[in-house]
Parts: C-alpha cells; sequence; structure tokens
C-alpha cells in the first residue's frame, strides 16, 4: 500500500467563460522515502493537481479520490486537514518571499508552525526547536539568524528556512512546487542536494513539481510527464528520458538545447498548448502531434502499459514498439501513422508542417 | 584593470566595450540624502562583439549582466569606460548624436508581456519604431508592420488584436518584431526565452538563428540557462560581481572552464539526462554572492572559492590568457583549473558529504 493513492481526480473550475478542466482524471502512487517528479507546462495542471491535495482549490468542482495514510483527503472536512496539512504533509512554494510573512522573524515563524499543531510544546521548547531546524538545513549561526526578518535573507537562505519550516513537524509528503526556479544555478543546487539528503535521513515521500527537466533528472525516481490536465507518460526516471514512448515527452526532451546534440537546430513542439476550456476532442495533444492518426482526433487514450515492467505507461495509440529514441522506434512509428493516417489526420499533419515552428519534423 | 584585448581586425567587430563601470550611489537616510556608498554593479568590463555573431552573457542575480546590457544600449550613462559601436564612441555622445544609433541598437527582454503595452494594438505597437523614426507613415506602415510579423511567425491578419490575446510565446515574437522593425545591427536579449515553457523555448529560439542569418544581425545574448547560452553563443563571458571571471569562444570555455566560478556554473546546471547527473561530480558552492557595495578585496570570488589561497583575498587577479589556452580564451584567477583538476575533491561539501555549509562570512555580506 502506498503512502499516497490517487485514483482518478478530477479538478473543474466554473468561470464567466466556460469551465476550466484544470485535472482530467489522473492517477498515480507514492511511496514513503520516493520522490516522484511531476512535469509540465504551464497549464498542465501539475499545481492545481497537488493543491488540490491540501484541500486549497477552493471553487473547484473535485472528484476522484486521494488516499494517504489509510484516509482520503478529498472532501475532507476542513477541521480534519488542517490536521493532516503541515503535520503529514507539507509543502514548499517556488516564491519563499510571499511565503514568509515579512512582519514576524523567521525563528518565530517556524516556532508557531510548531505550536500551532501541538499546543503543548512551550514557547521556549518551540523557538528552541526553530533554531535546530534552521542549523539543520545549513543556516550559519543559526541562534542569530532566527531572529532575522524575511527580507534579511537572500533567496536561497529563505527557501532553506521554507525547508526548515516544511521539516518542523516531521511530515511523511513534502510537496515541492517549483522550489528552485526561482534560484540561481550554483543556489539551485545546493537547494536540491539538502532536499535529497533530508529525504534520504528521514524516509520522506517527495513530490517535486517542475517544468524543468534536469530538476528531475536530478532527484527524482518515477516522473508523471502532464500534458492538458492528464498524465501523457509515466515511468520510472531513466525510461522516460531513454524510453520516451509518447510523442509529447519526446518533444519536450528534442526541445531542450543540449550540449551531447551539439549545435544543430532545435526541433519545438509547433503549436500552443490548449486551453482547459476547450481541450481538443480524442488525444489532447493530437492538434501538435507529428505522429497524428485518424484514431487520435476522435478516442482519448489510457494510459497503457509500454513495457514488461507494468509502472512505464504512456496514453498514446502508437505501439508499444514505438518507446524510445532508436531508429527502430521510429521506424515502428513511421509504420503505424503510414497505416492509421487517412484523409481527416492528414489535414491536421498537414497544418502542423505548415506552422512556422514546424521544421521537417512532420510524416508527410 | 587593464585587460588585454583578443586580437582582432576591427573591422569583424561591432561593439567594443572598454573597461566600462558602472557606479549606482547608494543614498543615506536623513534629510538631505548623502551618498554612503556605491553599488559597484559593473566594475572595469571589456568585450567584444563580433558583426553577425552572438556573445553570451552568463552570470547570477545581482553580477550586473544586466546594467552592462543597458549601459551598452545607452539606456543608463556609464559612470567611466567607453562603448564603441561601429567606430563611435557612444558614451561622448549627447541625446541629439545618440539619436541615430539608438535604431542600430534594439533589446528584447525577458517578460514580453510587461513591455507591450496592453491598451495598444499589435500593429500599432510594432509600427512604433517606424513612427518614432519617421521612417514610414501610413499604408507604407503598415504594409512594412505585416511583413515584419509574418517573417517572426505571427499571423499578419492579427495586426488589430490586443497583446492579451497573444500567447508567452506570439508575445515574445511580437517583441521581436518591434525591435527588427527599423533592421538594427544588435539585438540585446535580456533573458529572452526564461519565461517560456522549453516547447514554445526552442520556437524562439530557432528563430532568433534564422532572423541572425537572414538580418546578419549581433546578439549580446543573457540568459541564466548555460545550455541556452551553449546553443545560442559563439563567445561567451561570464560574469561574476559586476566582474569577468572568464571568456572566450564557448567551447573551450564549457569543456575546460579555467576559473573555478564557471566550472562551478556549469557543474551546478542541471541536465536533462539521468545518467549524466548521476555521474557527474558537482561543486556546490557555500554561501551567496556578497553584496556588490562592498565587494570582497582581492578576487571577488575568493570567499566562495574551493581553490581560494591567501594571495586570493589580497590580489586582484588579471584577465589573462592561461598557458595552452588560445588567446581568446582570457580568465581572471590567480590559480586556475589545471586540465583533469578534480574540485569536488576539495573542502567544499559535494554531494555525498554536505552539510558542510560553514561558509559564515560569505553569507555576512549577501544581508548587509
Amino acid at each position: 500500500m502506498s503512502l499516497l493513492e490517487v485514483r482518478d481526480l478530477r479538478v473543474s473550475f466554473p468561470t464567466a467563460d466556460g469551465v476550466v478542466r484544470a485535472v482530467r482524471g489522473v492517477s498515480f502512487s507514492v511511496d514513503a522515502g520516493r520522490t516522484i517528479g511531476i512535469v509540465g507546462e504551464s497549464g498542465s495542471g501539475k499545481t492545481v493537481l497537488t493543491q488540490t491535495l491540501l484541500g486549497l482549490t477552493p471553487g473547484g468542482e473535485v472528484s476522484g479520490s486521494a488516499v494517504f495514510d489509510g484516509t482520503d483527503l478529498i472532501g475532507l472536512p476542513e477541521e480534519q486537514l488542517r490536521r493532516i496539512r503541515g503535520a503529514q504533509i507539507a509543502v514548499i512554494f517556488q516564491d519563499p518571499l510571499t511565503s514568509l510573512h515579512p512582519l514576524y522573524r523567521v525563528g518565530w515563524q517556524i516556532a508557531e508552525m510548531v505550536r500551532a499543531h501541538d499546543k503543548s510544546v512551550s514557547k521556549a521548547a518551540a523557538a528552541e526547536r526553530a533554531v535546530e531546524l534552521l542549523a539543520r538545513v545549513g543556516i550559519p549561526q543559526p541562534r542569530q539568524r532566527a531572529r532575522d526578518y524575511p527580507h534579511q535573507f537572500s533567496g536561497g537562505m529563505r527557501q532553506r528556512a521554507m525547508i526548515a519550516m516544511a521539516l518542523s513537524l516531521e511530515p511523511k509528503m513534502i510537496i515541492a512546487d517549483e522550489p528552485t526556479t526561482a534560484l540561481d544555478a550554483t543556489v539551485q543546487a545546493q537547494i536540491l542536494d539538502l532536499l535529497l539528503r533530508l529525504q534520504q535521513d528521514s524516509g520522506t515521500a517527495l513530490i517535486m513539481i517542475t517544468h524543468d527537466l534536469g530538476v528531475v533528472a536530478d532527484i527524482a525516481d518515477d516522473v508523471m510527464v502532464m500534458y492538458a490536465g492528464r498524465a501523457a507518460e509515466m515511468a520510472a526516471k531513466r525510461d522516460i528520458f531513454y524510453q520516451p514512448h509518447h510523442p509529447y515527452t519526446k518533444g519536450l526532451l528534442e526541445s531542450i538545447p543540449n550540449s551531447s546534440a551539439g549545435a544543430g537546430r532545435l526541433r519545438p513542439i509547433t503549436g500552443q498548448p490548449p486551453s482547459l476550456i476547450n481541450v481538443p476532442p480524442g488525444c489532447a495533444f493530437h492538434p501538435r502531434c507529428a505522429y497524428v492518426m485518424d484514431k487520435c482526433l476522435t478516442d482519448e487514450p489510457g494510459l497503457i502499459p509500454v513495457a514488461q515492467d507494468a509502472y512505464h505507461r504512456s496514453a498514446c495509440w502508437l505501439p508499444v514498439t514505438a518507446a524510445g529514441l532508436s531508429e527502430q522506434a521510429e521506424e515502428a512509428r513511421r509504420r503505424t501513422v503510414g497505416e492509421g493516417r487517412h484523409e481527416a489526420a492528414a489535414k491536421i499533419a498537414e497544418a502542423i508542417a505548415e506552422s512556422p515552428e514546424a521544421e521537417g519534423s512532420v510524416i508527410a | 584593470m587593464t585587460t588585454p584585448q583578443p586580437p582582432e581586425a576591427d573591422g569583424d567587430v561591432l561593439v567594443r566595450v572598454e573597461s566600462l563601470v558602472k557606479y549606482f550611489p547608494v543614498k543615506g537616510a536623513g534629510l538631505v540624502a548623502r551618498t554612503v556608498g556605491h553599488v559597484q554593479a559593473v566594475d572595469g568590463v571589456s568585450l567584444t562583439i563580433p558583426r553577425g555573431k552572438t556573445l553570451g552573457l552568463v552570470g547570477e542575480t545581482g553580477c550586473g549582466k544586466s546594467t552592462l546590457a543597458r549601459c551598452i544600449a545607452g539606456l543608463i550613462p556609464a559612470t567611466s569606460g567607453q562603448v564603441i559601436f561601429d567606430g563611435t564612441d557612444l558614451t561622448r555622445l549627447n541625446r541629439r548624436a545618440m539619436r541615430p544609433f539608438r535604431r542600430e541598437i534594439q533589446m528584447i527582454f525577458q517578460d514580453p508581456y510587461g513591455s507591450l503595452n496592453p491598451r495598444r494594438r499589435v500593429g500599432s505597437i510594432i509600427g512604433d519604431p517606424f513612427a518614432v523614426h519617421k521612417t514610414a507613415t501610413g499604408n507604407e506602415r503598415k504594409k512594412a508592420v505585416q511583413e515584419m510579423m509574418e517573417r517572426v511567425g505571427l499571423n499578419p491578419e492579427h495586426y488589430n488584436r490586443f497583446p492579451a490575446e497573444f500567447s508567452g510565446g506570439q508575445r515574445q515574437r511580437i517583441g521581436l518584431a518591434r525591435a527588427l522593425a527599423l533592421r538594427p545591427k544588435l539585438i540585446i536579449a535580456d533573458e529572452p526565452v526564461s519565461a517560456l515553457d522549453v516547447s514554445i523555448q526552442a520556437q524562439i529560439l530557432n528563430l532568433l538563428a534564422d532572423l541572425q542569418q537572414d538580418f546578419g544581425l549581433s546578439f549580446l545574448f543573457i540568459a541564466h540557462d548555460l545550455e541556452v547560452v551553449r546553443h545560442v553563443s559563439d563567445q561567451v563571458l561570464v560574469m561574476y560581481l559586476g566582474r569577468v571571471a572568464e571568456q572566450g569562444p564557448k567551447d573551450p570555455v564549457y569543456d575546460t572552464p579555467r576559473h573555478p566560478y564557471t566550472a562551478a556554473l556549469l557543474s551546478a546546471a542541471p541536465a536533462a539526462d539521468p545518467d549524466a547527473a548521476a555521474a557527474r561530480q558537482r561543486i556546490i558552492l557555500t554561501g551567496d554572492v556578497p553584496s556588490p557595495i562592498n565587494p570582497p578585496a582581492g578576487c571577488r570570488f575568493h570567499p566562495r572559492c574551493p581553490k581560494a589561497q591567501e594571495l586570493c583575498s589580497q590580489q586582484d587577479p588579471p584577465l589573462e590568457s592561461k598557458a595552452g589556452d588560445p588567446p581568446t580564451h582570457l580568465t581572471a584567477c590567480h590559480f586556475p583549473i589545471q586540465p583533469h583538476e578534480d574540485l569536488t575533491t576539495s573542502t567544499v561539501g559535494s554531494r555525498a558529504g554536505l552539510g558542510t555549509s560553514t561558509g559564515s562570512d560569505s553569507f555576512g555580506g549577501g544581508t548587509a
């Protein structure tokens, strides 16, 4: 039994323009001590997904289940959710300055977190605990620094303070939403190292939400790639990077400038991510997919196992043999597309090939 | 600070920056605010941008890269030093004399939405440069704008739309169309793709490469993503706290960095390749970048440097070509990295033994 089991989670927001279907049926699980990376572009639903677990999406219509340590978080009364949030599931956000109160000392804010969940801890003991936590996340002279205000901390130190706060109640799971995006490369490396080390020490499960495949390559065990509110592909880290099956995953990997690939042209994905109010019918990725087939226009693929280990799954109509970046895989893709593409899909493929960003990546 | 220039014929050089300095005064509190110090944002930087090529500018927040770019563009006056553009020193020009050069140098910014007036139509935004410089009017202007829109991959029929109706990538295309309207020679791109999703980022990078070729543009390309910079640049320049740490052709700088800061920066950048990430030895720097108001004496990197010795805190290292490097590869370091030297064995925490964040000295400055 996993620590967290999410089953068919759906979240939609009614707006004046129509219903925004932010998450459209996502299932995944996280085991204790593991790190799952959730990757996706803006608007893929990755943040809404995790905020829903914490009851932080007011106004959203939620269905499905998310069983954490035996309790279904979806539909849980606020009172009970409060006890889980922070104490058992902690969150680290992208921008630590807006998550810290500017008028209170950093140490006080951490101590407050401890006391909010356990009134039996004395103020002095909580303050002492705050200093310990600051030391644990690598803040030098923690006793003096606990008396600083957030603006006196640098960006990296603020993120360390946020991590200290997240750790204060020894949570079973940490959700980190783009925790290093606002930081410089050398500081990002410090923070990722810190997260990894703390996780190894305490066996915490970590959900890492990011748009940066480099961060995922670095610290995740498993990866879920999201597109338009659904999981496009899910696999152990190496499979995602070396045996990608979904054309979107493959497109993301090929979009990144990579020194080993030389200074040639990049192969971007054409077009834009869809609006979540008007999600394309069939596979949501089909209007941008170089391998679009007739079936993709009408039938939405579910997650299908693509390897012997049933964990690697992909929501794409291409055959299992199409996984990977090898020539054989490309051959398998071309063959399937050749059989599966007729008039309707051919029109779309033509439009993709003619779009200004296309780099001859579409099969004619 | 004297800096040897890369030996290059001036005909190939579009921009030559000589010992550029930009200090911002720090005012004290009180009724008559007196200057109590200076932010040494750029402190003696020399560089050249070859014609039709791209110079990549790399460095962390606060290293002065944006200030340098704005000085070169003439948006803010330099404290001292020269910016020689096509043979003319821009720092000596008054506003009127500067005007023709404003056409030649254009900037594009990180946040394309923030740099577009939300209440004006796209056609009129892109047509602005024509209006300001009075080069085209009426239908002629509209035609020029639509041509430019098509060139950057926008639908010319969207001439009358507002910026809000476009996506992030399309907005960056609008910014590009506006920058290119007057056929400039130099484009200064300050983090042009940082705010874009990777799939869109690749579209814009390809577009920039096409435009460079078609219009013979030179680029000063600022970005914090080292892989992006490597992809687009011919030359790179690494800045740290207002100074040049290392500069040269991109391959030697990336493949055999000589400055420990360059090496740390490169090792810190996450690569989207799990096996490479696992194999790589990280150089984790302790602490943060110190304040540019009171930069450390000697080499500005020494409080964070895994190789620092006593000399480093006393003497400023000159920017020079180190033994074995091509003459255009310059490094400002007393103890440059030797081939096959492994910095991860230094006392600074590596992945296995982190928790040595004892660089308390280096924290002090950053929060003053």
